[in-house]
């Protein structure tokens, strides 16, 4: 889960990280009367999770808080990467004399938090790291003595020259590292953290995200989580304890296990199709996942026709079944579906589709080829 | 032959009085494997299904039982502690079912299972099956067919699939082993290709891979220098768009990196035969078993 950057801001604030004093404005008149209280030149920012705000206008300069006030009416609202802006940052304006990167990520390789750090900040590390990689420092941190001293100011000693600035960039590092953690991210960066003029070493921009998984022990971080910053289907999917997310195309999926979802979708793209979903009902078969995951995908009305497969294992093809039937009783559903199941209790699932007409393939490539077919057929 | 069960696997179920724990021991039990104990603390004294003892510890069950692999269906929250629990009691195989364990517990599990010497598999996977001799987990027998095909796998439900598709045909498995679907997982493709390369009874390899990571670009590397058996592949998720993630925590295609078009390519390199989709294993192992 992404957290918003005025989010990610409070975090480290609280874990001691040197920061400007700033605001959150869902409103023009908030935003014209944070700007107010911190005097001077200050910065909108659009909340939004998306890269490039700058380039799509979302982040602005302002001198008065009038001006504040107008930038933020123009921002609140606005479409970034199909997400509307809800709140806006608003911070003083600093002069900035360097700016550095400082990440951490949860690294595959070393199974450890990794330290990122370069005196090349400010710009996407990325491209840092294709173009000119010598100029990212990195540290793999052993979680079991979390990261030393001379380790911090070995990273910091990489970014400054001034041994003031160095021990303050330490101690940045380790309350990064604290913060990661305390809030089992899976990414904590700052970037940039900048040199004022007068030698300050100050977090300008921060990003965090937090592993989905800590979010069942944690209501805190579960409760950061901003539902208008997805698509409502995708909310209405979580709370239904599916794992959804939506797709341009028009053959609606329904599938148990990640794995196979994926190459039920990549199976109908082989085939021709576009795959409108990808959705996973999981490993228990409830049958009322299956209600809601036809709820869910009926709802989207470029859907031309919906695709089960299903591979009973600890699910229950029969339950399934049950659930396709129950779902039809409840609510019309328009487009046909095709079912593919095979499986645990396979032949009492066919019989329970039979008693309603329905039928049951026995094979994956058959059945996105018949559901591929009948998309086609609907345009 | 097989790789990492067989006939002498002595199991403990930790978790096995609970809803999941017991529903699959029941199975593993009918599958024939050796199951010897369970584990649910508060619990020890009690018999499990009138014939398997059940202790408070790990350890307890090792002592009374010479328990030697595990098996953990405990909820994500515990799932790290059952871990190092079953590490630090000498069990030299655990293999953890349990989804949705968070990464950060994962970091500090991993160099306490490595310090003890034991090897776990997953978490969040479906365990691995030598078939006709023993299952540790939840891939489903009946599917099954002893063989000569090793198979490995980041997925659950994918595996079946191909492992039905092979079954269907006639092709037998030495092995299957499901490695799960997280960012760390205690085993990974090339420690079971390697096993697979060095078990006389397998023949050809099926390495069922997804988006995400880098993992199955460096197995390649290892199998272009270290694998003389064929192996063929496939990736999951070619049609995922980049930056979510797709059910599995560790599916995530991250800017440009951990991509199928890169890892499909890798495979070539290696000189993989390469699946389309997942009903082309049975001509592919066929025509590289001819070579």
């Amino acid at each position: 889960m992404n957290l918003h950057e005025y989010q990610a801001r409070e975090l480290l604030k609280a874990a001691g990280v040197p920061m400007f004093d700033g605001g959150v404005a869902a409103t023009p008149a908030e935003a014209e009367a944070i700007a107010a209280r911190l005097g001077g030149t200050v910065v909108v920012k659009a909340q939004v999770h998306a890269g490039g705000r700058g380039k799509a206008g979302g982040v602005k300069l302002a001198a008065t808080p009038a001006e504040a006030r107008d930038h933020a009416s123009r921002i609140l609202g606005m479409t970034i990467k199909g997400l509307i802006v809800q709140k806006v940052l608003v911070v003083p304006a600093a002069e900035i004399a360097s700016e550095s990167y400082v990440g951490l990520i949860m690294d595959r390789e070393s199974q450890r938090p990794l330290f990122m750090v370069s005196p090349a900040g400010g710009i996407d590390i990325e491209e840092v790291a294709a173009k000119t990689p010598e100029k990212i420092h990195r540290l793999a941190v052993d979680p079991r003595y979390g990261l030393l001293g001379h380790q911090a100011l070995g990273l910091a000693l990489t970014l400054y020259k001034n041994f003031d600035q160095v021990k303050t960039a330490a101690r940045i590092m380790e309350q990064l590292y604290r913060v990661f953690v305390a809030n089992g991210a899976s990414l904590a960066e700052i970037n940039p953290l900048a040199t004022t003029p007068d030698g300050k070493v100050i977090a300008l921009d921060a990003k965090i995200s937090i592993d989905d998984n800590e979010l069942d022990r944690r209501a805190d971080l579960a409760a950061l989580r901003d539902e208008t910053a997805e698509a409502p289907s995708e909310v209405e999917a979580r709370r239904a304890n599916l794992t959804f997310i939506k797709l341009e195309g028009n053959v609606g999926c329904v599938v148990n296990g990640a794995g196979l979802a994926m190459a039920t979708m990549d199976l109908v793209k082989y085939y021709g199709g576009e795959p409108a979903n990808f959705l996973d009902i999981g490993g228990s078969s409830n049958p009322e996942k299956v209600v809601n995951a036809l709820k869910i995908i009926t709802a989207d009305p470029a859907v031309k026709v919906i695709l089960f497969n299903i591979f009973g294992g600890i699910t229950r093809t029969d339950d399934v079944a049950n659930g396709i039937v129950t779902a039809t009783r409840q609510f019309k559903v328009e487009v046909p579906i095709v079912i593919r199941l095979t499986g645990t209790n396979e032949q009492e699932a066919v019989k329970i589709l039979q008693g309603v007409g329905m039928k049951a393939l026995n094979d994956m490539d058959e059945a996105v080829k018949q559901a591929v077919a009948l998309a086609k057929e609907a345009k | 032959m097989s790789i990492f069960v067989n006939a002498s696997t002595r199991l403990v179920v930790q978790g096995i009085t609970g809803r999941d724990g017991s529903f699959h021991s029941k199975q593993m039990i009918a599958y024939g494997t050796n199951v010897v104990a369970g584990v649910t603390p508060g619990k020890g004294g009690q018999v499990f299904e009138g014939k398997v003892p059940v202790f408070d510890t790990v350890a307890n069950a090792v002592r009374e039982t010479g328990a030697n692999t595990s098996v953990i269906y405990v909820p994500p929250m515990l799932a790290a502690g059952a871990i190092a629990e079953a590490a630090d009691a000498g069990v030299s195989l655990i293999v953890c079912i349990t989804e949705g364990v968070p990464v950060i517990d994962m970091t500090r599990v991993m160099p306490f299972v490595r310090e003890k010497g034991a090897r776990l598999i997953g978490p969040n996977c479906p365990g691995l099956i030598t078939p006709g001799v023993a299952k540790v987990g939840i891939i489903p027998g009946p599917i099954c067919l002893p063989g000569r095909v090793g198979l490995v796998s980041r997925s659950g439900t994918l595996t079946y699939e191909v492992v039905n598709q092979l079954t269907r045909n006639g092709i037998g498995q030495s092995t299957c082993v499901g490695i799960g679907g997280d960012p760390i997982i205690g085993t990974n493709f090339i420690d079971v290709l390697a096993a697979f390369e060095a078990d006389p009874d397998t023949d050809a390899i099926v390495m069922m891979g997804e988006i995400g990571g880098t993992d199955e670009q460096k197995a390649a590397e290892f199998v272009s220098r270290h694998v003389t058996k064929p192996v063929v592949g496939f990736i999951a998720g070619q049609t995922a768009p980049p930056g979510r993630r797709m059910g599995h925590a560790g599916a995530i295609v991250s800017g440009s990196s951990g991509t199928a078009a890169e890892k499909i390519a890798a495979f070539k390199a290696a000189g993989y035969g390469i699946m389309e989709r997942p009903a082309d294993v049975v001509g592919l192992i066929k025509q590289r078993l001819k070579k």
